[in-house]
């Protein structure tokens, strides 16, 4: 293995990150913020309690997951498609380094970002309101597990981009609907019984469930059902990139 | 010797249709510069391109330093060093950083001294903290040739490495291939400039339309298919040429004042006795004469309105 290679690209990418802090941590931080004070401490003091826990603590899960998929997505196709774009991506791809290695280095830096990301939220949500974390350690293993799998996504959006508005269409246009549309700001059980079942067809669904139980030992859908589908969403991503990078698309030709 | 490069029947086809190279053979020798002429789309850079790792191969095969470049590419990519024909930079990194990563890129453990001694050898030593976007056209050139060199590669490909650059950095760089070749680099390059070639190259390779047309020694390909021609210039302007040198092929120039005259320099009877000896006695008086050889430059382009 390139160690050398997964490092240099590791290092690069986070290296940016430091030179764009007010961009990468404290912009979503300040959002996520203003969602605590508006939703949480605003709002949710006339709201009855959420599966036995308050309004603002109920969205402290659902909040970090909204930023962690956006940010790891924005993150990871930024990395991919700058490269392409400057045309130093030729570097890359003339260097002896597997795929297996540039998707360690690049989806390993976004997800590191997202993660650092997840985590600052987290303790800024503190800051707003009380809540507890029930299974802290399937807690950051699911923040990681995310962090990765939604990189992976990203970094395929990035290699499919072929202009800057076609980077922005995925994030704006479907994840962050299916986010806010995933129970966020809700539990799946407040909607009319229709929407309950067409809600299950939303990925986001299981994600945010999955991350609300590691908080409160609470779910909308089976816990390891939300697992498998993350797994099998995280396998089907590093199947594509697999295939991009066998067939070189938008790659090498 | 064998071949630090070997191409076989290569060739590439893109996805529009376009036919890129057609069954391409060409063996590389260790420590030479070899420079690869070709007009716009000829193919050249998507040969380099192929060598490097960037554009898959439609079909044939590559070994270098007889690794196979598909199937054993971390061996092959590891040899080679590329300074590609566009100006492209992490143009928000320092000259430091980037020389940094692409030595890392290239599996090589951190060497400071090594790249100090690089930065100083491109004259960026000076420039290592500075950005990429505050620096000169020519200084970001020099930072990409300095990225290609950071890992020590074996074998450096140069497309149009002097394309846009001002003369002085042209001479720069001419002689830092020299010294890379000095120290057993094996050098291509591809050039617009055929001065470049006519300067630097030990063997030249002509591409057109996908196909590789001539491989040939420099010094051999000037002498086969150089012209050598002798100008003289008349006292008097003719209108025609008179009967008696009629076997000389002599072409008219210069409004009827100058003869030209074309001959073989390598074989032993060049005719020029005879032709002087004719003009003499055709009454004929000459201001004065000289010889010229073909440029490089004259042979490529008749290479490519000819053929071969």
């Amino acid at each position: 293995m390139n160690l050398y290679a997964v490092r240099a690209i590791y290092l690069f990418e986070l290296a940016r990150t430091w030179r764009t802090l007010l961009q990468s941590i404290a912009t979503p931080v300040i959002s996520t913020s203003l969602y605590f004070v508006v939703f949480g401490a605003a709002i949710g003091a006339s709201m009855n309690q959420v599966h036995g826990v308050s309004y603002g603590a109920f969205i402290v899960p659902g909040l970090i997951m909204l930023a962690l998929l956006t940010e790891s997505i924005s993150n990871a196709s930024f990395g991919i498609y700058m490269p392409r774009y400057a045309g130093t991506i030729y570097e890359v791809l003339s260097a002896p380094i597997s795929p297996l290695e540039i998707v360690i280095g690049y989806v390993g830096a976004a997800a590191t970002k997202s993660v650092i990301l997840g985590l600052v939220i987290l303790l800024t949500a503190g800051l707003f309101v009380d809540f507890e974390i029930a299974h802290p350690v399937w807690m950051l293993i699911y923040l990681v597990l995310t962090a990765f799998t939604f990189s992976l996504f990203g970094f395929i959006i990035g290699i499919w981009a072929d202009g800057w508005e076609k980077l922005q269409v995925v994030p704006a246009l479907i994840v962050t609907p299916l986010t806010f549309l995933g129970g966020s700001f809700y539990s799946i059980s407040m909607l009319p019984e229709v929407w309950q079942t067409i809600t299950l067809f939303n990925p986001v669904v299981y994600l945010i469930s999955a991350f609300r139980w590691t908080f409160y030992g609470v779910a909308d859908v089976n816990v390891w059902l939300s697992f498998g589908m993350t797994v099998v969403f995280l396998l089907a991503c590093l199947g594509v990139v697999s295939w991009m990078f066998k067939s070189g698309y938008r790659l090498k030709n | 010797m064998s071949a630090i490069i070997a191409i076989k029947a290569l060739s590439k086809t893109y996805a529009s249709g376009h036919p890129a190279l057609k069954q391409v053979d060409l063996e590389i020798q260790p420590g030479e510069i070899f420079a690869l002429l070709g007009p716009n789309g000829a193919g050249k850079t998507t040969l380099i391109s192929i060598v490097c790792g960037i554009v898959n191969p439609g079909g044939g095969q590559v070994l270098v330093a007889g690794h196979d470049i598909v199937r054993d590419y971390r061996a092959s990519r590891g040899q080679i060093g590329l300074v590609p024909q566009e100006l492209v930079n992490d143009v928000f990194e320092t000259v430091w950083a980037t020389v940094k990563f692409s030595r890392g890129l290239f599996g090589k453990a951190p060497n400071a001294a090594y790249l100090e001694q690089l930065l100083k050898e491109l004259s960026l030593w000076d420039k290592r903290d500075a950005k990429i976007i505050e620096l000169s056209g020519g200084m970001k050139r020099r930072v990409m040739i300095a990225k290609a060199l950071a890992h020590e590669p074996n074998i450096l490909f140069l497309d149009e490495p002097t394309a846009g650059v001002d003369v002085e950095l042209r001479r720069d760089m001419w002689a830092m291939v020299r010294r890379l070749r000095e120290r057993g680099v094996t050098i291509i390059l591809t050039t617009h400039y055929i001065e470049e070639a006519e300067e630097m190259a030990d063997r030249i390779g002509v591409i057109r339309k996908g196909e590789l047309i001539l491989v040939e020694d420099k010094d051999v390909l000037m002498r086969r298919l150089g012209r050598k021609e002798l100008i003289l210039h008349l006292k008097e302007p003719l209108t025609s040429l008179p009967a008696s040198l009629a076997d000389f092929k002599l072409e008219l120039i210069e409004s009827g004042h100058g003869l030209r005259y074309g001959f073989d320099s390598q074989h032993d009877d060049t005719g020029i006795p005879r032709l002087l000896a004719a003009i003499s006695a055709a009454g004929l008086e000459l201001r004065d004469l000289k010889s010229k050889e073909s440029s490089l430059e004259e042979i490529f382009v008749n290479l490519l309105k000819e053929g071969v």
